[in-house]
């Protein structure tokens, strides 16, 4: 058995060490599985194909940075309040809430040019995103009620809105009754910053968020140490704010950044609102948070390595035939052995009976 | 409206809601110990193809859901080790439990899409499920359904009769208080989190086995999840299980039946109902708890316990 | 001419042909990728298309190489999974409606490489066909059946989404049921799903309970089929001969039957004549076709035997006039049938007899 000693500060080396130690475990525990199932196929090529084709090929890259932008959007929202002990994991409907307000005034301006266009729209998908997420910030400053519990309520409630909108006034006029609203217009989408592939300015948008946090991490948030354990107490508070205010800010930034992750989905790549909009885009968003330790510049590269496995995945279905289960089981096996060397950071593992025991 | 619809409509709304049941009253007990479990949905779906699996080689039911039962027990285990062992974040954990469990079933089970197995049917007792009316309501239904509602009642009594499920309550509100007066929160936890697999598993396998009997890749269809909000939903009380379930399962099944009788509501609109329902009750809940001390919501869901003696 | 021109002519000439001869014989074959939207063990729509390819490998063996894609979402993922299947494949088949709008895109990047898209109606580029099947030819046939088989005089309909196609089938059946039986009626229930087991089983059980016993349905899975044999009533397949689901409550499937078709736009792909085209097969074709017909009577069986060579010949439609809409609004003369467009492809009406509300 063994047992876990607390670091009297954090490992420095563990803090680059362990992200490798979970990707060489990821990598042999996958190396291991396919050794085990696949016998007419070489291991070593689906590997190539998961994990450096995406990498070297430039339809690829650029399809990696397109997958990549709304997760660091939402996980960059997310990792403020997670550092604060605001647990809001209902990014899912936030950016659900955030296409369709965004969305609903692109679609009633159909067909309407202007550069107040986008922008209109990216006003209306933070609001609602805002909004949406107040709820929970307003019930728990008012009567304490769990953000865990009512934010994951209310993406329920917001998957279901976006179904009932797509069977009813946002459907497609003359799209014969499928749940699917009309393409946006061009002066709708979002510009495209490499031409031939799909990649917009939401990338762009994406990244100077990033910094932003950044910056504004290290000016505001003196003392706050890396927390990854989620047990972050009430005392890493942002400098000046009460806890009131630091719940509103919380939800309130993380709400409007999910809204507009949601708008820039449907004005982006996919070009139109679908119940396939979510695309548990706000869920994987809190594993990015965790894969990056909630730090703003390492969350574009943990988005960057889940785009990956997402890529990966649907090749090796291409080359290999290969279900497409194989990016589940990737992801969640990725996500274990992260946060179980994230562990290295905060404590020593040593063997149980060198200490004493009392439990 | 005449009697044999009723019990049809009671009978499909109990069949319904027993999978609720079973995820949501081991959820409930993983919380009560202040673990918040996420990968409900990926240790049902495990569970579900497990019992298909076993029932379909050996066609032992009993042997079927005794293996869903371990097979959520061994899924549940990768969370108790990286949440208890290793001081991992629930919520993350959860999830990524939710993945892996939805993407290894998926994977193992392809081979048996093919398949179809018999289904686990309702029980027959002469004279007794003949009887009129108490008959088909008291005595005519599936075994698992009456598993179901005698695992809300072993909790209930576990958690309020016995010196250990005070303990594990006690652990939910205040860990480390806990600790300090010598509990082993861990092997509570643990064990908490296991049993709340193998209901899960139990839940997962009765649709296998008892609501369909065939296996198909997401076949859970975002029930874990309901489960999740349902523990919400009874604010943590083992019998208010009961009555969310039916409410939750029941919302489906009536408005299929109330199509027939061409009275339309926005399916989508009426499925909110139990999640907004869910969110006035969480408020109502903090209101007339806000001066006892006794709280039904465990004050330490979520957070991480290491001891530091 | 001198002879040395006239020998070296026929050398070129000879040559040539020798060439063309090789490069047929030895020439690459031809590269097919299939999207699906769902696992293809849901025994329905994606387990059909599956099908479908199984038979095109079957037909040109070494001649094709097939990819397929399974659980692809009809989100900004399909548009990269169209593109990456493009860079490597001669010709594409987009397996869902949802697909359209990305198989477009993809198709305007693509010129060399077919599109092939189902249920779809838009064809932009010249690079992309679109295909889909009379399946209310099918639903004519089983309306028959359910029509003579009924007991209760009560048609249990589960229906996934209002869309045109779920429409079309939901007429057909009723007034083929009407044709032979002035006394049924139908009972749709709308799940808003296409693969839900839990909640198709639920459905059926609805059904039966008010009366239902017999259970079409136009969604995927078998769980409808387990129900009705379990609960001791009729029920009608989908997509797939779900036979084997419920020994003693099918009648019939309505089987799509792609192969066919996978097999001629390849091979035509294959021959360099391949060209854009919008293609609408039934029962004649072989597109729509059945699984054996069980459970039923001889004469049952013998008039949905005739139905079916009624649609072979053409001699019969299942639009055929008089008919009203629900409204009582006429639709068709007599003796009238309606044109494909708009009255077949953009149905958005029921026919007269149906009691329930038209779904919004």
């Amino acid at each position: 058995m063994i047992r876990l000693i607390p670091r009297t500060e954090p490992s420095k080396a563990m803090i680059f060490l362990s992200p490798l130690l979970a990707l060489v475990l990821t990598a042999l525990t996958a190396f291991f599985i396919f050794t085990f199932i696949l016998t007419d196929i070489e291991v070593s090529s689906v590997f190539f194909t998961l994990f450096v084709e995406p990498l070297i090929d430039t339809y690829y890259i650029s399809e990696l940075l397109v997958k990549a932008a709304p997760l660091i959007m939402i996980a960059l929202g997310l990792s403020i309040g997670f550092r604060a002990g605001v647990w809001n994991i209902g990014a899912e409907g936030q950016y659900v809430i955030g296409g369709i307000t965004g969305g609903a005034v692109g679609l009633y301006f159909y067909n309407v040019e202007g550069f107040w266009l986008i922008p209109l729209m990216s006003i209306a998908a933070i609001l609602g995103g805002m909004l949406y997420a107040g709820i929970a910030a307003f019930l728990k400053t008012k009567f304490q009620v769990n953000e865990i519990l009512v934010t994951l309520m209310l993406t329920y409630v917001a998957v279901l809105f976006l179904s009932a909108m797509l069977q009813g006034p946002m459907r497609n006029p003359s799209g014969f009754n499928f749940p699917e609203s009309r393409l946006f217009h061009d002066s709708a989408l979002l510009p495209i910053i490499w031409q031939g592939t799909r990649l917009n300015v939401g990338l762009i948008v994406a990244i100077m968020l990033s910094f932003l946090t950044w910056f504004g991490i290290k000016k505001h948030l003196s003392g706050l140490q890396i927390k990854i354990s989620g047990s972050a107490p009430r005392a890493a508070k942002f400098a000046g704010f009460d806890d009131k205010q630091t719940i509103w800010f919380s939800l309130l930034i993380s709400g409007g950044v999910a809204g507009l992750a949601g708008l820039f989905e449907a004005i982006g790549p996919a070009g139109q609102i679908t119940p396939g909009l979510p695309q548990f885009y706000g869920f994987t968003a809190i594993i990015v948070a965790f894969l990056a330790r909630l730090h703003p510049i390492a969350i574009i590269f943990s988005s960057l390595l889940i785009a990956l496995t997402y890529l990966g995945g649907e090749n090796v279905q291409i080359y290999f035939n290969l279900p497409s289960s194989i990016t589940n089981i990737f992801q969640g096996m990725l996500l274990f052995y992260f946060l179980a060397c994230d562990i290295l950071i905060q404590y020593k593992i040593v063997l149980f009976k060198t200490v004493q025991q009392r439990l | 409206m005449n009697e044999g619809l009723v019990f049809a409509i009671i009978i499909g709304i109990s069949i319904a809601s027993a999978p609720l049941i079973f995820a949501a009253i081991g959820e409930l007990v993983v919380e009560r110990s202040g673990v918040l479990n996420l990968g409900v949905e990926g240790m049902m779906i495990v569970g579900a193809l497990a019992g298909f699996v076993v029932e379909f080689h050996t066609e032992s039911s009993l042997l079927a859901v005794l293996a869903a039962l371990l097979a959520g027990m061994a899924i549940a285990s990768i969370f108790a080790f990286l949440t208890q062992i290793l001081l991992t974040n629930h919520v993350a954990t959860g999830l990524a439990l939710t993945l892996f469990g939805l993407g290894i079933a998926a994977f193992v089970g392809r081979s048996y899409t093919e398949e179809n197995i018999e289904l686990i049917s309702e029980i027959h007792i002469p004279l007794i499920s003949d009887l009129p009316i108490i008959g088909p309501l008291l005595f005519g239904y599936n075994p698992l359904v009456y598993l179901a509602f005698i695992m809300v009642f072993l909790v209930w009594w576990f958690l309020f009769k016995t010196k250990q499920g005070l303990i594990l309550r006690a652990i939910g509100d205040n860990h480390d208080a806990a600790h300090a007066i010598g509990h082993n929160v861990i092997r509570y936890r643990v064990l908490a989190i296991l049993f709340g697999g193998a209901m899960a598993g139990i839940g997962g396998a009765f649709l296998s086995l008892v609501q369909v009997p065939i296996w198909g890749e997401d076949m859970t269809a975002g029930r874990g999840w309901i489960a999740l909000a349902l523990v919400v939903f009874s604010s943590w009380q083992p019998f208010k299980v009961i009555l969310g379930a039916l409410i939750f399962g029941g919302i489906t099944v009536i408005q299929l039946h109330a199509q027939g009788f061409d009275i339309r509501i926005s399916a989508a609109y009426m499925s909110m109902l139990p999640y907004l329902a869910t969110i006035v009750i969480l408020v109502s809940l903090r209101i007339r708890d806000k001066n006892k001390t006794n709280r039904t919501m465990p004050n330490c869901l979520g957070r991480i316990f290491h001891s530091t003696t | 001419m001198s002879n040395g021109r006239l020998t070296s002519i026929v050398k070129i000439s000879l040559l040539s042909a020798i060439m063309a001869l090789t490069s047929s014989a030895f020439a690459d074959p031809v590269k097919a990728a299939f999207v699906y939207i769902g696992p293809t063990g849901d025994h329905g729509w994606t387990y059909a298309h599956d099908q479908g390819a199984n038979h095109l490998k079957d037909k040109m063996g070494d001649n094709v190489e097939i990819t397929r894609i399974e659980s692809v979402a009809e989100n900004s993922d399909s548009a990269r999974v169209i593109t990456s299947l493009a860079r490597k494949n001669d010709i594409i088949f987009t397996t869902s409606f949802g697909y359209m709008e990305p198989t477009i895109k993809v198709a305007a990047n693509y010129p060399d490489v077919k599109f092939e898209h189902a249920t779809g109606y838009k064809r932009p580029t010249d690079n992309i066909s679109t295909y889909s099947a009379r399946f209310y030819e099918g639903r004519h046939v089983i309306g028959k059946i359910a029509g003579r088989m009924t007991k209760s005089n009560v048609i249990g309909y589960i229906a996934s989404f209002p869309i045109p196609e779920v429409i079309r089938g939901i007429n057909s059946a009723f007034l083929a049921a009407r044709s032979v039986n002035p006394d049924v009626q139908i009972k749709i229930v709308w799940v808003y799903t296409w693969f839900d087991p839990g909640k198709e089983a639920d459905a059926a059980n609805a059904l039966i309970a008010q009366g239902a016993d017999i259970i079409m349905q136009h969604t995927d899975s078998t769980a409808a089929m387990t129900v009705a044999e379990e609960k001791g009533v009729h029920a009608f397949g989908q997509a797939s001969d779900m036979s084997a689901w419920g020994p003693n409550a099918h009648l019939t499937s309505i089987i799509n039957n792609w192969g066919p078709y996978y097999a001629d736009r390849v091979q035509a792909v294959a021959d360099g004549t391949w060209a854009s085209s919008d293609t609408f097969h039934g029962v004649p074709e072989g597109m729509v076709a059945f699984a054996a017909m069980q459970n039923m009577p001889d004469d049952v069986k013998l008039e949905a035997e005739m139905t079916i060579l009624d649609l072979e010949f053409g001699d019969v439609h299942p639009f055929t006039g008089p008919i009203n809409k629900q409204d009582g609004s006429p639709w068709l003369a007599e003796g009238e049938t309606p044109p494909m467009f708009p009255d077949i492809i953009t149905m958005d009406f029921y026919v007269e007899g149906i009691d329930s509300k038209y779904p919004n």
